[in-house]
């Protein structure tokens, strides 16, 4: 804070770029934060390219099953002799793509909507919120169960279901929150200006309820994975032969019985990425807080 | 109006009517699922001629919509009906009979996990927001977000592993009945009421910590400081009466997973209660039962909700006593 | 026999009687030159081999679910089809161990009529578990449960040959058949079949109450069965009490196993059956059985109606690696006959379809195939592993050529809308204990369950004379060529066969297991002991 102040008048600028805003922020974030990043960061890395950084491919079979660790299998096989290491390098791109995919949609649909409701009022708000509730009121996993025994189990299918029942949490919350921003006077004097509804929700809305929204993507982001796993364990999850972390920990629980470190690895993928997602939204939290204790 | 009463009300209403919703989607849904209880239960042995007799008994040849009527006529009376695996004359095994004692074993579970979890949670909540960013923050903080981030069967096969195969100093399996004394059952159910714990305990102590920390900036926080009031005093006396709503919120959240997400842990320790019991009955197509348990579970979710709300009420003087 | 060994054999004679310490019995063998690890294990071996009552019996089960009913005819999983075999109920008929029927509440069967009049003599002095006793007409309303006009049974499918069934004095029941069946005693051992008392011409099953070995104590659908021992069975039974509990998570299951909280598990997981083998004190059950998994194509539909095409997916399979990877070994593969080698009347025809993926080629090639693919139906539903093993064909096939799209399909509804319906996919048959059975219910012109549509006159004809034939070489030949027939020209692939893999605690005795079904063939709860 002290360079603003201390800096010769000519080079004062009215407004920070959003660049500089960032590098700002990193500059000031904390071990943890830059702990979650940088695992965040490497996590992507292998999504992304994980056809180039894995030595076998997806569903090659090169052994027996359970060989133990060795320079052909870094990690050793699993249940029917395909190398562990590539599966969870595969496994995050499967993963985290799902995951990420769902968490996107059901921000969009549940975010978009519950803005909407905020905004509109009237039928639109109390028809919407009413079904909302309904749904709400049924328990996620079994509805999951139901809905995709009817669609069948695919990943597509896995993915609309998750992300619209996600939505109806998202909605909610971004009601709320736009609710308070909706009877602010920007927006007020917004609507005075005479501008657009497009305007008004992405310019002043929007902004103004990004913080709690980006929290709850975090998390939400992370109960996804989890709700995938539960499923899978159930046996409607990501189906083989598809490298899934929940699945492949689902596939090897007898595993856990004998003390084999094989379901370890990727039960272990999951929480790290999630102890890493957390921290950096914690630091997110933090900083928009406007405690200005600590660091 | 009081504005307790007048929430209460208001919401038991709408409560209503989200029964009502559910009941038509859950139906809707089990009409969508391929097959029915008849090719269910017969398999591989389903003939067109076993299939129609079981439907014509259980009446399942007759329309959706008189079906659901008839249903809800009889459910608003109090009466959920027979469950289809009692379909021939002699063994009619009522709904409600069949789900008593699984749901007493559910809300039994769920108080035992729920004694531990929501006072230990909101200490160490608390205490993280009292030390916060010092390491004892950051363990607690790691070591809970590790025990959520993992699924949860396989915390339970950890915990089962360490506990009663390794050390049998617990059972592994759970399976209670009704001539279950009630420490045996205690002794029996500690460690799925253990997993639960360990799986929302996290959440309800970040959610402590956060909203603690949120009102720390607030001014009258400030003043509080300023006047000399000790940390955990301002904490305690200043902070947490108003932190109150979110993380009631949040309890009532865990508090309804705790009775509706137990699927898996049912699954994993042998317990026989009605998370169980609802997927048994959605994949053998036992409309009666997936009914009731559907309607038992948005039940505790409304009324979890309402003490939540009713809480956040009771705590704001400004909601409490209106202009 | 040295001398050593006749006093060996006298002193384990005398602990499984109880007649000699375990100090004494060591003592003795260990002074004989045995290490103390080889005479302890001998000690604990020769202990449970006298059968003896007492004990509390418990079997961790891995199916069973809370819509599991006392109704018979709804029996149909691994949890329930106990109840009739040596729970609550007692069968007209039993399986022994050496594959044979045996009379049970009946006390002897004669056939006459070129085996289509069957005369039953019912045991004297059964009672049910209320002190009713057992009379021919309890027989009769049990058997018209089943095979009546409303029934709601799979054992109707069973029956269907029955055309009626009859009373004949208090302890005499006869039944009347469409065709000969020399193996018609075996249809009553179907686990639907137990005899319930009766009143009015209806039977009574909703106590539980049958004439079995154990009366049902307490019984919570999908979680457990407490049975305590009937005094006043007619049969022998050994445990006092029995615990069935219904534990469908494998992994929960091999802990529970681990944990000493159940003495035997079945279905355990294959993949970490070598570390379950090295628990302390455990017994693997590992009983090659009759079942089989098997690959239905419709010969009525392309490209399965040509013969050549189905020979070269015959060959293009790899069985042993599908035995070694979706097994891990326990099972064998098959060779497109459905009756197991360890069946009376089994023959290995010739050829073995062993995987050759020239012979493949140049088949699907003669057969106009070349580059065109084939849909495979597949599910987890089949059986356990069936959507890997469809994933493991399509690779094996690749290599003869030939391009296999494996089609998942939902597990749910799989046996409605798949099964029987698509023209190839994946199919799962439970043990019958007879040729007959495993023939006519699938293979059968006329069979509802002819999943591969295939009618072969000849075969037909053959089914029919061997059904009726009590001339025992005639009756072995006329099989042989049936099952060639089925192994050369049928739409049958049958991919292996499946061992039953538990885990059994060396505390409880037995004999040689039964093979025709898991559970020592459903009877453990009655012919097991605890030592």
């Amino acid at each position: 804070m002290s360079t603003d102040t201390t800096a010769p008048l000519r080079n004062i600028k009215a407004r920070r770029t959003t660049l500089e805003n960032i590098v700002r922020n990193l500059k000031t974030a904390p071990v943890s934060a830059w702990f979650g990043m940088i695992v965040i960061l490497i996590y992507a890395i292998f999504a992304i390219f994980a056809p180039w950084l894995a030595p076998h491919s997806e569903n090659e079979v090169i052994g027996k099953a359970y060989e133990h660790g060795s320079s052909l299998a870094l990690l050793g096989t699993d249940q029917i002799g395909r190398d562990l290491y590539s599966r969870l390098i595969y496994g995050a791109r499967n993963t985290i793509g799902i995951a990420v995919i769902t968490t996107l949609v059901s921000f969009l649909v549940g975010g978009s909507l519950g803005v909407l409701a905020a905004l509109k009022r009237g039928w639109l708000d109390q028809g919407v919120s009413r079904v909302v509730d309904a749904f709400l009121a049924i328990p996620v996993l079994i509805f999951a169960l139901m809905m995709l025994a009817v669609v069948g189990k695919s990943v597509v299918n896995l993915i609309i279901i998750l992300a619209l029942l996600d939505a109806t949490r998202v909605f909610r919350l971004s009601r709320a929150v736009a609710l308070n921003a909706v009877v602010m006077d920007y927006v007020e004097s917004a609507k005075l200006r005479g501008e657009g509804m497009g305007w008004i929700v992405f310019k002043e809305i929007v902004p103004n309820i990004l913080p709690p929204l980006i929290t709850e993507f975090g998390l939400r982001f992370c109960f996804v994975f989890l709700t995938i796993s539960a499923l899978s364990f159930l046996g409607v999850g990501v189906q083989p032969p598809t490298a899934d972390w929940g699945s492949m920990v689902a596939e090897n629980k007898t595993l856990i019985t004998f003390g084999n470190p094989a379901p370890l690895y990727p039960a272990a993928a999951i929480a790290l990425l999630t102890v890493a997602v957390n921290f950096v939204v914690d630091w997110f939290l933090h900083k928009t807080s406007g405690l200005r204790d600590g660091k | 109006m009081h504005p307790v009463l007048k929430t209460v009300l208001q919401r038991l209403g709408l409560g209503v009517l989200t029964l009502f919703a559910v009941s038509i989607i859950i139906f809707s849904s089990l009409q969508m699922l391929p097959g029915g209880y008849a090719q269910n239960i017969l398999g591989q042995g389903a003939t067109p001629e076993t299939v129609k007799n079981f439907n014509h008994e259980l009446g399942l040849d007759r329309p959706a919509y008189v079906r659901y009527v008839e249903w809800i006529g009889n459910a608003v009376q109090g009466d959920f009906g027979n469950s289809y695996s009692g379909t021939t004359g002699t063994i009619k095994r009522s709904v409600s009979a069949i789900i008593a004692p699984r749901l007493y074993n559910t809300f039994f579970l769920a108080a035992m996990a729920a004694v531990v979890a929501v006072p230990l949670s909101l200490l160490l909540g608390v205490l993280a927001a009292l030390y916060r960013n010092s390491w004892y923050d950051r363990i607690v903080n790691s070591i809970t977000l590790t025990t959520i981030a993992m699924p949860e069967f396989f915390i339970a096969y950890l915990l089962m592993f360490f506990f009663a195969v390794k050390h049998r100093w617990f059972y592994s399996l759970s399976t209670v009945s009704e001539s279950t004394s009630f420490w045996e059952h205690v002794n029996r159910a500690t460690l799925p009421a253990l997993t639960m714990t360990l799986v929302i305990i996290a959440h309800m102590m970040r959610m402590t910590r956060a909203s603690i920390i949120n009102l720390l900036a607030s001014p009258y926080i400030e003043m509080a400081q300023l006047k000399g009031v000790s940390k955990s005093q301002v904490i305690l006396r200043h902070a947490l009466p108003n932190a109150w709503a979110p993380i009631a919120t949040v309890i009532a959240f865990n508090l309804a997973y705790l009775v509706v997400g137990v699927v898996v842990v049912e699954v994993v320790y042998v317990y026989p209660g009605i998370g169980q019991m609802m997927v048994d009955a959605v994949s053998s197509r036992d409309m009666p039962v997936v009914q009731a348990c559907a309607l038992i579970f948005a039940a505790t979710y409304i009324l979890l909700n309402l003490l939540a709300d009713i809480v956040s009420i009771t705590t704001n003087p400004r909601l409490l006593h209106p202009k | 026999m040295n001398e050593f060994e006749h006093k060996l054999s006298m002193a384990k004679k005398a602990v499984g009687l109880g007649k000699l310490s375990r100090r004494d019995f060591m003592a003795f063998t260990m002074a004989s030159g045995m290490t103390l690890s080889a005479s302890q294990l001998m000690f604990a071996q020769a202990a449970r081999a006298e059968a003896k009552k007492g004990g509390t019996f418990k079997a961790g089960i891995g199916h069973g679910q809370t819509t599991d009913s006392l109704d018979p005819a709804t029996w149909s999983n691994g949890f329930t089809f106990a109840f009739g075999k040596s729970v609550m109920g007692a069968p007209l008929v039993q399986v022994n161990d050496k594959n044979v029927a045996v009379p049970h509440v009946a006390e002897s069967f004669e056939p006459s009529n070129g085996a289509q009049k069957w005369v039953f003599k019912i045991r004297k002095g059964i009672t049910f578990h209320d002190g009713r006793s057992l009379t021919a007409d309890d027989v009769v309303n049990t058997i018209n449960y089943h095979i009546g006009a409303d029934s709601k049974s799979p054992a109707k499918s069973v029956l269907s040959s029955v055309t009626s069934v009859k009373a004949d004095g208090p302890d005499t029941v006869i039944f009347e058949l469409k065709g000969g069946n020399a193996d018609f005693p075996f249809l009553l051992t179907d686990y639907h079949l137990s005899i319930y008392p009766s009143k009015d011409g209806k039977i009574d099953f909703a106590a539980g109450i049958g004439a079995g070995p154990y009366k049902m104590k307490s019984f919570e659908p999908g979680v457990k069965l407490v049975g305590e021992r009937n005094e006043s069975y007619f049969g022998t039974t050994y445990f006092d009490s029995i615990e069935m509990l219904s534990i469908v998570d494998v992994a929960a299951r091999t802990n529970a196993y681990l944990a000493g909280e159940v003495d035997f598990i079945d279905r355990a997981d294959l993949k970490t059956i070598d570390m379950l083998k090295g628990a302390p004190n455990t017994e693997l059950y590992n009983v090659s059985g009759f079942a089989h998994y098997t690959a239905p194509m419709h010969v009525d539909t392309k490209p399965f109606d040509n013969l050549d095409a189905r020979t070269a997916l015959k060959y293009a399979i790899n069985r042993q690696e599908l035995v070694d990877k979706i097994l891990f070994g326990y099972g064998s593969p098959g060779n497109d006959d459905p009756i197991s080698a360890a069946m009376k009347y089994a023959i290995n025809p010739a050829p073995v379809y062993s995987y050759d993926p020239d012979k493949a080629k140049a088949l699907w090639k003669k057969a106009g195939m070349e580059g065109q693919k084939v849909d495979l139906s597949a599910s987890d539903a089949a059986f356990a592993g069936g959507v890997d093993t469809a994933l493991l064909m399509a690779e094996q096939a690749k290599k003869a050529g030939i391009e296999i799209n494996v089609i998942k399909e939902p597990n749910d509804s799989y046996w409605d809308n798949v099964w029987l319906k698509k023209p190839w996919c994946l199919c799962y048959w439970g043990g019958r204990p007879v040729a007959d059975m495993f023939l006519s219910v699938s293979l059968a012109a006329d069979a509802a369950w002819n999943d591969t549509h295939w009618k072969n006159p000849r075969f037909n004809e053959l089914l029919l004379a061997a059904r009726a034939e009590t001339d025992e070489t005639k009756r072995a030949a006329q099989y042989a060529e049936a099952q060639q027939l089925v192994h050369d020209d049928g739409g049958q692939i049958v991919l292996m066969y499946n061992n039953f893999v538990g885990a059994l605690n060396t505390t409880v005795g037995h004999n040689t297991f039964n093979s025709d079904f898991d559970h020592d063939g459903g009877y453990m709860y009655e012919r097991w002991w605890k030592a």
